[in-house]
């Protein structure tokens, strides 16, 4: 697919995420809009959807940060796996879009939402298929305020341990956490030596260029170890107001800021 | 005499042939067993290190792979330190895992208080869909385990470290939700899971001699619970006593009373570890310091 459809596609999801948060009156806008451009390029381009013979999906995928679910969710109904229409029920009482991801939804794996999990949920799908020789990559988002969580670490050693080299995950680092600046909350810096000390291939980019994105994970399916794409994102991308601003990771737009984001989006 | 831990490393040696059945450790492979598994089939055994949040989150990992998984650690680490994992990772995505807990109970002995996990029951009880369920002895653990293999969704299994007696013999059946009974007098019920049903077994056996005229239940699915058996059981015999090796708060004597006071009011005398921690000391010590003996089943009836 050409850069400009990507981008296009990705355009759309970001009105799809700002109206589900604005009709919800909840969710969190900020960590969606940011790893918006990675799930485009995993879903729309990288990713190998189809299953194999004994019904699983070849390549898997984990949002370990699930408070971006209006993201994921407004990507699988973009690719068919819930109809387009369901998501302006998200968060209310008679739909089935959960707050966080939930596996019962089509298209979802694996339900998330507690901070710290996805890595090593991705590992097991890894080993799996390393077990079973099986073609396919796994790949999972982590966000970047969510690596303070131990597990990830523990996650990051059994990786190195089982050398999988077919795991892809995405670090979305957007800079921010609900109390503030990640530095000021607990600092995450020396991020790439910290993943290439524990094993890991680590590539940094922009985790908006879409360029950039695709070839990493072309990169990252030569590498002999786990994979750790840093990419570098802007919290709340493509709404003026909401980027950079921590406060917006888990607040709803009101009406003149929801018309405002639309129009914002649809230049 | 043997371990539910050391049965279970037994069923894993044999299931081992499936190549599709995957076994995961924390640094614990000589202490829940799996070590026999490990050494003929070391590609299939997955040793996390001293990780158990990373354990439970692997294995479902695997398990949604289509893989038959059994995750081992200690009670007090399965479902204390990875309950998050527990609850919102296998439970809440359905995943088919067999989270194979040992070293559950007071049992432990010299580890002590730290090690010993007398609130398990309690709280995987209250995880949303989580089956719980308790073998009393190696025929039972295998074939608990074996059934476990069959049914979807998550299951928690409730192993011990001290060696048993052993109780079932090959025409034993075991079913989710099902319960087993020793003997018919009406006198009084004895509910027990577990390392306590032995213990309740030889109480009977002494009360018999009294003229006193008691059955047995073995509540192995502790969740969900026989509620029948218990009703039937407080309709006919006159006095019902439980024991466990767990916390009288949220254990099994929580658990029946609930059914008693929904649906046949009666008293209940409850035996167990009584809102305090535990004690380093043998096992046997431990149990007589926490009357987990039958010489306290019998006092209740006398």
């Amino acid at each position: 697919m050409k850069i400009e459809e990507l981008q296009a596609i990705a355009n759309n999801i970001r009105k799809d995420i700002v109206e589900m948060v604005y009709l919800a009156e909840s969710g969190h806008p900020g960590g969606s809009l940011s790893c918006t451009d990675i799930l485009v390029a995993l879903y729309h381009e990288k990713m190998n959807l189809n299953l194999d013979e004994n019904g699983q999906r070849i390549d898997k995928f984990i949002l370990s940060k699930g408070h971006a679910a209006p993201a994921y969710y407004a990507v699988l109904a973009s690719k068919g796996y819930i109809p387009h229409e369901d998501l302006k029920g998200f968060r209310k009482i008679d739909s089935y879009l959960e707050g966080h991801p939930s596996n019962k939804i089509n298209g979802v794996d694996v339900s998330s939402g507690s901070l710290g999990q996805g890595l090593s949920i991705a590992n097991g799908m890894a080993l799996a298929k390393k077990l079973d020789n099986k073609e396919g990559y796994v790949y999972c988002i982590l966000g970047d305020g969510e690596i303070e969580e131990g597990q990830i670490w523990e996650a990051c050693m059994t990786a190195n341990k089982y050398k999988l080299n077919n795991l892809i995950a995405f670090l979305d680092y957007n800079g921010l956490q609900i109390d503030g600046n990640i530095k000021d909350v607990k600092s995450v810096d020396n991020l790439k030596e910290k993943f290439e000390s524990f094993g890991f291939y680590v590539q940094e980019i922009d985790g908006h260029d879409f360029n950039e994105i695709i070839n990493a994970i072309d990169k990252a399916k030569l590498s002999t170890k786990p994979n750790m794409i840093i990419a570098k994102t802007i919290k709340g991308k493509g709404v003026s107001y909401m980027e950079n601003v921590a406060a917006w990771h888990g607040k709803a737009p009101n009406e003149d800021e929801y018309n405002i984001a639309i129009k914002e989006l649809s230049k | 005499m043997k371990s539910t831990r050391k049965a279970y490393g037994e069923f894993l040696l044999e299931v081992g042939k499936n190549k599709d059945v995957v076994v995961l450790d924390a640094d614990l492979a000589n202490a829940t067993k799996t070590d026999a598994f490990m050494k003929e089939y070391p590609n299939r055994h997955i040793d996390v290190g001293i990780a158990e949040q990373d354990l439970v989150g692997t294995a479902c990992g695997l398990a949604l792979s289509g893989k038959t998984v059994f995750a081992s650690t200690f009670a007090i680490f399965m479902s204390g330190r990875a309950y998050d994992q527990v609850r919102n990772t296998a439970a809440y995505s359905h995943v088919n895992v067999n989270l194979c807990a040992t070293h559950a109970g007071v049992m432990v002995g010299e580890d002590g208080p730290t090690h010993q996990c007398i609130e398990d029951v309690a709280l995987m009880n209250v995880v949303p869909t989580m089956k719980v369920l308790s073998p009393a002895d190696d025929i039972s653990t295998k074939k608990i385990l074996s059934m476990c293999m069959q049914e979807s969704g998550p299951k928690y299994i409730r192993l011990g470290r001290s060696d048993v007696e052993d109780i079932y013999d090959e025409n034993a059946t075991f079913k989710i939700g099902g319960s087993n009974t020793f003997g018919d007098g009406n006198d009084g019920t004895i509910f027990a899971y577990g390392p306590t049903v032995s213990i309740a077994l030889n109480a009977k056996k002494e009360l018999e001699e009294k003229g006193i005229n008691v059955r047995v239940v073995d509540l192995y699915s502790i969740k969900p619970v026989d509620r029948d058996t218990i009703i039937k059981c407080a309709k006919e015999t006159n006095k019902l006593v439980s024991i466990e090796d767990h916390s009288v708060i949220g254990g099994i004597g929580s658990i029946i009373s609930n059914v008693l006071c929904e649906e046949y009011p009666k008293k209940l005398e409850k035996i167990g570890i009584n809102d305090t921690f535990g004690k380093s000391g043998s096992a046997k010590a431990v149990y007589e310091h926490f009357g987990l003996t039958k010489e306290n089943i019998m006092s209740k009836f006398e």
